[in-house]
């Protein structure tokens, strides 16, 4: 099953079984990530589970929505270029390994 | 209460009535033979299904094509029976056509709306709680749950001043009417005329304030994303459950904080806590109890045959204390991780204004635990009866400046 390395605000690294078609923020709440709060439990509504994601993976995820874009404008800590929800990111084994980093904060 | 004999399809048939007094007035064991008697009930009494555990809440919630909206959210079958008033544009509609209207009202409580209301939203909450400080006594329903939404929604939808008496009872009729035809609901209804000619009123362009919410679906029209007979029906919902509900959440983590006076010390230790106190309060008080989905087909739920046309009965409430899903469902604790939780719902029709209700709560949790040592219960709490609302009418306390 692909892993997730999340590399919270302060550098430490954590890295997180996902188990197959689940969400990066599904994988993030299950193993208690803390800095995933995921209000609205992944309806796309919310914007608190913000992440910045790796460069090097950036491209290899699926297209943004036009939801998602909009939300991303409202992230409590400032959108950056590579920012998305993880709500937004279904694992499959070709994003094995993926990097994400973890906003300061998500309200 | 009994569970009675199965069905042909094997889903037990209950006498429970959850839309009785005695129903509303303690709820839980109830809600836990519903749970515990199977993944999908039956209950004689309306005619209806009825799902109370979280798996089957959630897989209901999240099937919108199966179970639809769009013939009422109610017990009432919008194809059978003519609805008390036009059906809402979103919370009664499916996709294709609830996807364009949710995506207008989405935006007008986005994130990014959210951040323009917050300081106006924290300064009222302050100037709550210093009239409140100067009280001592009083009662946190009427002068708090109540006052601090009354004293920044209104304005913030851009009402007019004259009238706004009617708010509250307007969403207490729309309550009322998504339950069977009790008392309940035929009192609300018949009384329900001066209410809605004010709503029908408000909701016009001409009677909202540049800036606030109302004029900013009205410019969605201009944009051509709705019409312009589109425009106020979707204000109505604003003003159908904007208010009420968030009076009932704010009056539940008051209600919990106030009986948990462990949480209470825990939030005034660290006030970043705020919002998940209000949160873990939805959860524990579900303010929302229930509502109603209805089959577009024949359909398989865990196990039970459910055919078409027929009505669904979410238990929310009960989903959201399932020990199934949750770790000791029965304690508040602000700590815990919510996230999942289906007290605003889940799915394409997850609580549109969910973002303006956490705001409130947790900038009015904020401004009480920094300035309030304690609160006390100091009289009998009494229950507001409604079908589908869950909170209280009087909540006497006295509070300790900190």
């Amino acid at each position: 099953m692909p892993d997730i390395i999340f590399i919270h605000a302060d550098g430490k690294p954590d890295r997180v079984e996902t188990s197959d078609g689940e969400s990066a923020m599904q994988a993030a709440t299950r193993h208690v990530v803390a800095a995933i709060l995921a209000e609205c439990g992944g309806n796309a509504m919310c914007a608190t589970c913000h992440v910045y994601v790796d460069e090097s993976w950036l491209a290899r995820l699926p297209a943004m929505a036009d939801d998602e874009d909009a939300l991303l404008d409202g992230t409590a800590a400032e959108r950056r270029p590579n920012s998305r929800l993880s709500c937004q990111i279904t694992m499959t084994s070709q994003l094995d390994g993926l990097v994400l980093r973890l906003p300061e904060r998500q309200i | 209460m009994t569970a009675s004999g199965s069905a042909g399809s094997g889903v037990p048939h209950l006498d429970v009535d959850p839309f009785d007094m005695s129903f509303f007035a303690d709820p839980y064991p109830a809600h836990e033979l519903l749970r515990e008697a199977g993944p999908v009930v039956y209950l004689d009494k309306w005619n209806v299904y009825g799902v109370a555990r979280y798996a089957e809440v959630y897989a209901v919630l999240n099937d919108p094509a199966t179970f639809c909206s769009s013939r009422g959210v109610g017990l009432s079958d919008f194809k059978k029976e003519a609805p008390w008033r036009p059906p809402s544009l979103i919370l009664e509609a499916d996709p294709p056509a609830h996807t364009r209207t949710r995506a207008v009202l989405s935006k007008v409580l986005s994130p990014t709306a959210m951040k323009q209301v917050r300081d106006r939203f924290a300064a009222a909450a302050e100037e709550r709680v210093d009239a409140l400080l100067d009280q001592r006594r009083f009662d946190a329903i009427t002068d708090l749950a109540e006052a601090y939404p009354l004293s920044i929604f209104p304005d913030a939808l851009g009402l007019k001043p004259e009238g706004r008496e009617h708010l509250i009872p307007y969403a207490g009729v729309v309550f009322n009417a998504f339950g069977p035809p009790n008392r309940l609901r035929q009192e609300a209804i018949e009384r329900s005329a001066p209410h809605q000619a004010y709503v029908a009123e408000q909701c016009q362009r001409a009677n909202l304030a540049p800036g606030g919410f109302g004029a900013c679906i009205h410019a969605q029209v201009d944009e051509g994303a709705i019409t312009s007979t589109e425009a106020p029906l979707l204000v109505r919902s604003l003003l159908s459950a904007g208010l009420d509900t968030t009076v009932n959440g704010i009056g539940a983590a008051v209600y919990c904080l106030a009986r948990f006076p462990d949480q209470w010390q825990r939030l005034r230790e660290d006030l970043t806590l705020a919002r998940g106190a209000f949160e873990e309060a939805v959860r524990f008080e579900s303010p929302v109890q229930t509502f109603f989905r209805t089959t577009t087909r024949e359909v398989e739920l865990s196990g039970a045959k459910i055919g078409e046309g027929e009505k669904v009965l979410m238990f929310l409430a009960a989903a959201n204390r399932d020990p199934r899903r949750w770790d000791k469902p029965d304690r508040y604790h602000i700590t815990r991780r919510t996230s999942g939780h289906v007290g605003f719902g889940s799915g394409i029709h997850m609580c549109v204004g969910q973002l303006v209700a956490r705001l409130e709560g947790e900038v009015m949790l904020t401004a009480l635990a920094r300035r309030i040592a304690k609160i006390e219960i100091t009289g009998e709490p009494k229950r507001r009866f409604n079908n589908t609302l869950r909170g209280l009418d009087s909540l006497p306390v006295t509070i300790t400046p900190a």
